[in-house]
């Protein structure tokens, strides 16, 4: 494969959470046993669909339904922040989709069998996209903690998912933000497989009186970073 | 002014972020409509597209059916190219997501793609077998896991680049059967006995 070009960068290991990670339960029958093939970036990996408002309709504010009837209950808050590269470009007219718990720790799922109730006014789910810069946001309410059957006594602290895509579907996530000053942090087994403090500390939002409004929502700002491109062509196969 | 894409200073702060798991209630951004690729034409496909179904099961290490999957495809077009992103949104692309059902099964329409280049820095045209990227994120996957999905029969799997890095005992997890009626089917094993092949992308 002499004459492939390694696209986008590589990640640290310590950076990224190992997908045979004991002391989440589920990864035990899930992980590959196998080493994993380096796959070389072709036009495969560097390109990736588009997606447009006209075609995948923005929900902004998750606190309305689209009937305008009713508002969720819970604690309203603004999120948003910037999707960029690892080398600072702003991921342009990029979809971001959220979902969450309501505030009381219960998701619309018919999975979810948490002993919480539902809110008819909050379904969980938004779609925005970022603007030329990198920028996005949306009004949500702060998603409560629930638990789970991983260990005894078992508790996720609040989070949001987000799923991200770049200019290339190498930079395909899905990852969760955190809230600042959860209790429940340390104890999580998720947010704790990634083994580098600094990383696992960019997955928790922080609070922005910028970006609160004033006599109606706290705002929280998290950013997030997509893998940047390789800065030179690689001769080889081989790399560190 | 260029228009040039403006870049923040360097800095060594910027790291890519954490990737975690899509946990088992990701069916909040399940659109089952998003299985169908072909789902904006209608009648108007592609000059020499064959509408194809992919479908599958995907099974964990103790051979269980992996009920909770978000499935992803993305692939090139008949012709073999992708989607200029200055380009037409509405032009067919070959994205698709499909959560598996309560059998473990996974199912897209789509239109079968063409052979694509290996890129604008391969030194030459090099072509690559047609091929479909495949996405899996789940609870218990940390990170999503990925392979390609290849055709049998294809003349070009013979030599395609990423076929030929893998072990031939393996490549057969990777190369889709045809089934009859423009189906292919394709198993993943996430773990275990015949694993897929899966990919450090
Ligand atoms: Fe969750």
């Amino acid at each position: 494969m002499s004459d492939v070009v390694h696209g986008y960068r590589r990640p640290n290991p310590a950076t990224q959470p190992p997908l045979n990670s004991p002391s989440y339960g589920s990864t035990h029958a899930r992980y590959p046993t196998q080493p994993l093939l380096e796959l070389p970036h072709t036009l495969t990996e560097t390109s990736s669909p588009i997606f447009t408002p006209a075609r995948y309709p923005e929900v902004t504010d998750l606190t309305v339904l689209e009937n305008g009837k009713g508002q969720a209950m819970g604690e309203r808050i603004i999120v948003g922040g910037r999707l960029t590269d690892e080398d600072g470009r702003p991921i342009r007219r990029a979809m971001v989709e959220v979902w969450q718990a309501n505030a009381a720790g219960r998701y619309n799922h018919e999975g979810d069998t948490h002993d919480a109730p539902l809110d008819p006014n909050f379904r969980g789910m938004g779609r925005v996209f970022t603007d030329d810069e990198g920028w996005y946001r949306y009004v949500t309410i702060r998603p409560g903690a629930y638990p789970w059957r991983n260990h005894q006594n078992a508790w996720r602290p609040n989070h949001t998912h987000y799923s991200l895509f770049g200019s290339g579907f190498a930079q395909r996530m899905i990852t969760q933000m955190y809230f600042p000053g959860d209790p429940l942090l340390p104890l999580d087994p998720i947010f704790n497989t990634v083994a580098d403090e600094a990383a696992r500390n960019r997955l928790v939002a922080k609070f922005d009186l910028e970006m609160t409004k004033p006599e109606w929502a706290l705002g929280y700002r998290f950013d997030i970073v997509l893998r940047g491109r390789e800065a030179t062509p690689m001769e080889d196969g081989h790399h560190d | 002014m260029t228009e040039a894409t403006p870049e923040l200073a360097p800095s060594d702060a910027l790291v890519a972020s954490a990737h975690q798991t899509a946990g088992p209630y990701w069916h909040l951004v399940d659109f089952p409509e998003w299985a169908d690729t072909t789902r904006h034409f209608a009648d108007r496909l592609p000059e020499g597209a064959e509408r194809i179904t992919l479908a599958g099961t995907v099974k964990d290490g103790k051979g269980a059916l992996v009920t909770d999957a978000l499935v992803e495809i993305w692939h090139a077009d008949p012709s073999g190219r992708y989607p200029d992103q200055n380009g037409d949104p509405t032009a067919f692309q070959g994205y698709g997501r499909c959560a598996t059902d309560k059998q473990g099964r996974f199912r897209f329409v789509t239109l079968k793609p063409g052979p694509v280049p290996v890129g604008p820095h391969a030194g030459g045209n090099a072509m690559q077998a047609p091929h479909v990227a495949l996405a899996i994120f789940a609870r218990g996957l940390l990170q999503h896991l990925s392979t390609r999905l290849y055709f049998e029969g294809e003349p070009l799997n013979a030599t395609d680049p990423v076929l030929k890095a893998v072990p031939e005992a393996r490549r057969g997890t990777m190369i889709a059967k045809p089934a009859g009626n423009g189906t292919w089917t394709l198993d993943l094993r996430l773990q275990g006995e015949g694993e897929t092949v899966w990919m450090a992308v």
